[in-house]
């Protein structure tokens, strides 16, 4: 770059004209943050972990959705004839198969593989002008899916039950913890590690420490982000595989404001811990100065499973940053929260997350060069390096 | 050249640095020596703007250091520090990406590199995996691979063994030869005599002496001779103006002017036949041993002048 000095004129000056362009700050903090992604890519413990999560996910759903099948039923199969078809056509609970006349659906039946035939009856005492064909006993769940019901209307619409809100509580809590405390604690391991090996110093002669923070908590906030997004998915997936897509509908938007609240709500950890452990030398004496940061991550989690039935506690939380990003999707899941309320929410959590980043930045830039004893918040934040 | 003037640093109330001033010839290969403490790391430091100074100005061929011109330096840390689970061509290469190359001349460069300075079978290895050795030679590639315009290596030869010692000057003594200012520092002042040309002394944060090494000999060392005659030469000890450093029957060692020792030469052509005489020349690790060894005693024994030469 021109203002580099120029060498001295005896000297060969192929060292300085082959040189690149000092990369800038932006370019800096992507490189770091894409050796974070890869370096972390590249761990066995990161690859199974991340896959044993996913598969506990799956797992868990394909595991209710058969279990529950086993209990409730599921589908009943009932074997139809032409005449008999339309009947069942529309009633929930029951899967048609189709059997050319009487004799085959009756067949179907001595078999054992439907539970049931509904065949067309001409005789004058039955108004309904079918007949259910049992094995050896009335079909209940047959003779209850064709009963004919008056409809219902209901004064109060039924509150989420306890059960399901208690789960999903739970679900979002524990994804919280999980991701926060995992991609955090290798945030402040990664940050002390660089501080005791010294590959700081190298790295601080060649990028600021503004890029080498911001590309820390990018590429770790990607991998954060990229494993709640991949846990999601394959939720998604596994309820679409077991056809249970009435209950996607009910936490598909709050599973989405998740992600999205995550993602912020990170941003604001990640420069905490990083800050926090660029006070210490050595990776022993992480655990002091990152107990307050460990404590505001299990927050969220441990007020969600107690509070979870009390929409006062859940309204706060949906607003402090530390616990809105489960605060609120459980708030949405449960239809308490008016439509702006998420936004609102997602933007004071965003203003702190830059005040946050902001501070740490500056702890951070004083604390990480200097070795040996702590060194205390006052003297990182007032203390001019 | 490198040049610093008038630096000063304290950690609270503790002055690390007073008044340091130097300069790093471009095309030499600049000692730095001191004992523990004295100042050296901190210097390098202060150097590379990993630290501030409080006070002083560091100029590069006349021209205020700024960050934009430190990205262009190489620096090796004292406490050697590389990813320790990262491939070593990995690692080097993404010091050298950092620097503005692009991957692929990244991995070229820090490829030929790491083969010049012998690690070429071991580029896959995590720096873990390395001998102590081969880790020093990793962490010099790191310092070097994005042909630094300056070279400040903080005892870049501790921990190397012999022959690892000789690669390592070679390239450093190429980088020296392209004209990159290079500056290394030592505790040990016999490694900086022997590979360095200029020398700069630091103790308890001052600089005691600096500049050519030759030169340097001959405006510190003591006038020295060395007798050695037929007879017994005791009676060199009650010889006024003579400070005997060694004695052995008709052998002396022995600091006087130049008017004393010709006197004392006299008296022992007159005594008995001398057999030799000669000036010595100590090397400099003799001059400022005690300087460089003993960061306690020189405050009150300091006999070589304080003011900075250049």
């Amino acid at each position: 770059m021109s203002r580099r000095t120029p060498m001295l004129p005896t000297t060969p000056s192929s060292t300085t004209s082959t040189r690149p362009a000092i990369p800038g700050t932006a370019q800096a903090t992507l490189m770091v943050a894409e050796r974070e992604i890869f370096s972390q890519l590249r761990t066995k413990s990161f690859i199974v972990s991340t896959i044993v999560m996913l598969a506990l996910v799956l797992g868990g759903i394909i595991l209710s959705s058969v279990l529950g099948d086993r209990i409730g039923g599921g589908d009943t199969q009932v074997a139809v004839v032409p005449e008999t078809a339309a009947v069942i056509a529309d009633v929930e609970g029951l899967e048609a198969v189709e059997a050319a006349d009487a004799d085959a659906a009756r067949a179907l039946v001595e078999s054992e593989e439907v539970s049931a035939a509904l065949l067309p009856d001409t005789s004058a005492d039955n108004p309904l002008g079918v007949v259910v064909v049992g094995l050896d006993s009335a079909p209940d769940s047959v003779l209850s899916a064709l009963a004919v019901t008056p409809p219902v209307e209901l004064l109060e619409e039924a509150d989420t039950s306890e059960g399901v809100r208690y789960l999903v509580s739970l679900l979002f809590g524990a994804v919280f913890l999980f991701a926060a405390s995992s991609f955090g604690g290798q945030i402040a391991q990664n940050t002390v590690q660089e501080k005791q090996s010294r590959i700081v110093e190298i790295l601080l002669s060649t990028v600021p420490p503004r890029a080498l923070l911001a590309g820390k908590i990018l590429g770790n906030t990607v991998l954060a982000v990229g494993q709640i997004a991949a846990i999601a998915a394959v939720a998604v997936l596994g309820l679409v595989l077991t056809g249970q897509d009435e209950l996607l509908g009910l936490v598909g938007a709050p599973v989405a404001w998740f992600v999205l609240f995550f993602l912020v709500g990170f941003i604001l950890l990640a420069a905490l811990f990083a800050s926090a452990a660029s006070l210490v030398s050595r990776i022993e004496d992480t655990g002091s100065v990152l107990m307050p940061v460990i404590m505001l991550v299990m927050i969220p989690y441990f007020a969600v499973i107690f509070f979870n039935d009390n929409d006062l506690v859940l309204t706060i939380m949906s607003y402090v940053p530390f616990s809105a990003a489960v605060g609120m999707p459980v708030r949405l899941f449960l239809g308490t929260a008016e439509w702006w309320e998420p936004l609102l929410s997602l933007v004071i959590l965003a203003g702190s997350a830059l005040l946050v980043t902001a501070i740490g930045a500056r702890i951070y830039s004083r604390s990480v060069l200097r070795t040996g004893r702590r060194v205390t918040l006052s003297e990182a934040l007032s203390k001019a390096s | 050249m490198l040049r610093l003037d008038g630096i000063h640093r304290s950690f609270g109330d503790r002055l690390v640095l007073d008044d340091v001033g130097f300069s790093v010839e471009r095309g030499k290969l600049t000692g730095f020596v001191g004992g523990n403490g004295a100042g050296k790391t901190t210097t390098m430091r202060i150097i590379l703007g990993v630290l501030s100074a409080d006070s002083g100005t560091i100029t590069l061929d006349g021209n205020p250091l700024g960050d934009h011109e430190r990205r262009a330096f190489g620096y090796m840390p004292e406490e050697r520090g590389l990813y320790p689970k990262m491939h070593v061509l990995d690692q080097i290469a993404y010091l050298a990406r950092l620097h503005g190359y692009d991957r692929r001349s990244a991995t070229e460069r820090a490829r030929d590199l790491l083969e010049k300075l012998g690690l070429g079978e071991r580029l896959d290895s995590p720096v873990d995996d390395l001998s102590l050795g081969n880790q020093q030679r990793a962490q010099i590639a790191a310092a070097l691979v994005h042909d630094p315009e300056v070279l400040i290596l903080d005892e870049p030869f501790s921990g190397l063994d012999p022959m690892a010692v000789d690669v390592v000057l070679g390239v450093l003594s190429e980088h020296a030869a392209k004209g990159a200012p290079v500056l290394f520092s030592s505790h040990q002042l016999d490694v900086v005599e022997r590979l360095c040309d200029d020398v700069v002394v630091i103790a308890g944060g001052k600089i005691r002496a600096s500049g050519e090494k030759e030169a340097l000999r001959q405006q510190y060392a003591a006038p020295r001779y060395e007798i050695a005659s037929g007879g017994d030469m005791g009676w060199l000890r009650t010889e006024p103006g003579v400070q005997v450093v060694e004695f052995d029957g008709g052998y002396a060692l022995f600091d006087a002017d130049e008017a004393t020792a010709q006197r004392v030469l006299r008296a022992a052509l007159d005594a008995a036949p001398v057999t030799q005489f000669a000036p010595v020349r100590p090397r400099l690790a003799e001059i400022f041993r005690d300087i460089v060894t003993d960061e306690q005693r020189h405050d009150e024994t300091t006999t070589t002048p304080k003011e900075t030469v250049r």
